[in-house]
């Protein structure tokens, strides 16, 4: 595929945003482990501290509960901090202030105050990094009142969701997948802003409802192309966020397919596929005529090449499992 | 600030409840510039004593659900500090945070009116005890969970630094072996924010004794390995409390970074609702009696120059101020579940 000039990295798309939000509002503060001077271990985050001074962008210590509740404390008093918790895996160091300060802080306030705080994480299994460095985190945090979880699945959404996060007023959950940083597509077209909380059809179809999130979208959306020569044709929903949901995109598209199936990369049991498929049933049972999960084992992820690539759902296990439900 | 004074002569971790060996100016009239300010805080003190034994009777009533922290015996702490910061600083307390929040200048009707459950309290009800949050009054929150306070102040130092403002942090001596007071002090210090780390030593960690559990014992001293600033204070002194606190102060608005000041006191009351404190050693609540805050900056006040009739008027002021405070937050409506509209997100 030929590479033209318009087209945007996805890591691009991220610093992209962070550095128009810098510029627009003086509140936005950048910090993290390796983020400034380093520019990021995956190099999405070059040049920002020499663009806007180590004042608002700056290396921090290796310390995510102190990260994460620096982040909280300056949210509540005025900046608006984004930070960097290097691999998603990480997000379990931060979590008491993350699920104890920053989610419950506008309600317990009585709303006096909310929390305008965006934390990013590399994200997702592919990339030979092992079990502590390739986990899927939305999960640990989809039944957290008060946290916003996004996953993006373009260079486009990556830009224009980060944007709304960063202008968003609560804490935002923010996954970047890493085997999308090298992937380049069109820049927004409308608008560079995409709002949190609505999902997005990225392929119409009538057979069938395929739902998933982060590189589980294009994995879908190349299942999709695989099933259309047998004949199947594959609607594709990037839900975009996993809290808040919007349950009403997929249960329009079920109306018309009624055949669901979401793709997660990660364990069924507790995952936020199961949890759609209840949410579609309770309120629309009498449009399906088949749901089902597809994910992942129930092991940590392996490191082996042939073994993690057996482990993750890819566009050929996504279409044959379609294909032999379709019958 | 020197890096570190300890206590000359005194046992580390031990609650002997003495003054001697106490740094920070005992036994020194200090100079009142404004003797007013004094009184009041004296005032507030009072306060803080009434109410944390109105809640405690209201506990016992069932008016005050679930469990609550007292802070009796640890009013010179917070008082001392608050009367260094001006009234745009920031404040992170803990769930024994009664005090922090009046020290800081919460209402005590809205106060009380949250323990109470009432919709009138200062977070409307949700919060309760533990969780107390007034931003109007720059109270970033009180938290539940233990060493909160010093990342929620260590943020707010973040923001402060670029609004000349300071942050300060309550916590006890239990919140030292927390990852957040490691990783926070840290990071205070490297990135020189204008925080002060105001450790309440009350020698229990809940039901344990500090030292049983503390490597070293020395508090004070693992601030300075973080390279901060660090000094042991007499907790029950106002006036002890005070000074360190200012100097605290002054070099973080100097854009000189983070203090540790590790102010030695003890809490009256047990742990908790659920604790009756039998674990504490036979005389050593009465020894640390003796030495009752209110005592101490009441003898400290007089030497300066202040009357026992302003003390005893503004004792009085205080009782009253509670008396109506709890009659009020009694007299107010519990929340309505059919008009609560609460919204999960910010708009």
């Amino acid at each position: 595929m030929s590479v033209t000039v318009d087209q945007l990295e996805f890591r691009t798309a991220i610093r992209d945003a962070i550095a128009e939000e810098l510029e627009r509002d003086p509140a936005v503060v950048f910090f993290g482990e390796d983020v400034a001077a380093p520019g990021g271990v995956f190099m999405v985050t070059p040049e920002l501290q020499e663009r806007f001074g180590e004042e608002r962008v700056f290396d921090t210590p290796i310390s995510e509960l102190a990260l994460a509740g620096a982040a909280f404390g300056a949210a509540v008093t005025g900046l608006r901090p984004v930070f960097e918790v290097m691999f998603g895996d990480f997000m379990a160091l931060p979590m008491d202030s993350l699920v104890n300060q920053a989610a419950k802080f506008w309600y317990i306030s009585n709303e006096q105050g909310s929390v305008p705080l965006v934390v990013r994480s590399a994200v997702g299994g592919g990339g030979r990094f092992g079990a502590m460095h390739s986990q899927f985190h939305a999960t640990w945090f989809q039944g957290i009142p008060g946290l916003k979880i996004v996953a993006p699945s373009s260079p486009a959404d990556a830009k224009g969701l980060l944007k709304a996060a960063i202008r968003d007023d609560n804490p935002v959950i923010f996954l970047e997948h890493k085997r999308l940083y090298s992937v380049k597509g069109p820049p927004p077209s409308n608008g560079d802003v995409v709002p949190l909380g609505v999902a997005n059809v990225v392929r119409e179809g009538s057979d069938v409802t395929i739902v998933s999130v982060a590189k589980g979208v294009p994995d879908s959306l190349a299942a999709a192309e695989l099933l259309a020569s047998d004949g199947i044709d594959a609607e594709v929903i990037d839900l975009r966020t996993l809290r808040p949901l919007d349950l009403d995109t997929v249960l329009d598209s079920v109306a018309r397919t009624n055949r669901l199936v979401a793709v997660e990369e990660g364990p069924r049991l507790g995952g936020w596929a199961a949890g759609l498929l209840g949410a579609v049933a309770a309120d629309a049972l009498h449009d399906l005529d088949d749901a089902w999960v597809i994910a992942t084992g129930e092991t940590p992820i392996p490191y082996s090449p042939p073994l993690e690539d057996a482990f993750m759902p890819t566009p050929e296990t996504i279409a044959a499992d379609v294909r032999a439900r379709l019958g | 600030m020197s890096d570190v004074e300890l206590a000359p002569g005194a046992e580390r971790g031990e609650a002997d409840g003495s003054a001697e060996g106490q740094t920070a100016g005992a036994g020194t009239a200090a100079p009142l510039d404004d003797p007013a300010r004094f009184v009041a805080a004296f005032e507030r003190m009072v306060l803080i004593r009434e109410f944390e034994q109105e809640i405690h009777r209201l506990f016992l009533k069932g008016e005050v659900h679930g469990t609550t922290h007292l802070s009796a015996g640890q009013e010179a702490v917070p008082v001392g500090v608050c009367l260094a910061l001006e009234p745009d600083d920031y404040v992170a307390g803990t769930y024994r945070g009664h005090g922090h929040a009046l020290a800081k200048g919460t209402d005590p009707e809205t106060l009380a009116a949250e323990m109470l459950g009432r919709a009138t309290g200062v977070c409307g009800g949700r919060a309760g005890s533990m969780n107390v949050i007034d931003l109007e009054h720059g109270l970033v929150g009180c938290f539940g969970i233990v060493g909160g306070s010093i990342a929620a102040a260590t943020g707010a130092a973040l923001t402060a630094k670029h609004n000349g403002h300071v942050a300060a942090a309550f916590f006890g001596d239990g919140a030292t072996n927390q990852g957040y007071f490691h990783e926070c002090l840290n990071f205070a210090r490297v990135l020189d924010l204008p925080a002060v780390f105001v450790c309440e030593n009350n020698f229990y960690g809940e039901f344990t004794p500090m030292q049983q559990v503390t490597a070293g014992s020395d508090i004070a001293a693992r601030g300075a390995a973080y390279g901060i600033p660090s000094r042991v204070v007499d907790g029950n002194d106002l006036l002890a409390v005070y000074e360190a606190a200012l100097e605290a102060v002054e070099l973080a608005r100097a854009g000189r970074g983070p203090s540790l000041l590790e102010c030695q006191t003890y809490r009256h009351y047990g742990h908790s609702k659920s604790d009756p404190a039998k674990y504490r050693p036979e005389g050593e609540l009465e020894r640390w009696l003796e030495r009752d805050p209110l005592v101490v900056a009441r003898a400290r006040l007089v030497e300066a120059g202040v009357s026992d009739e302003e003390l005893d008027g503004a004792a009085e002021r205080a009782k009253d101020h509670m008396r109506r405070a709890s009659e009020a937050a009694l007299a107010a409506p519990y929340p309505d579940p059919q008009a609560e509209r609460p919204t999960e997100f910010a708009p």
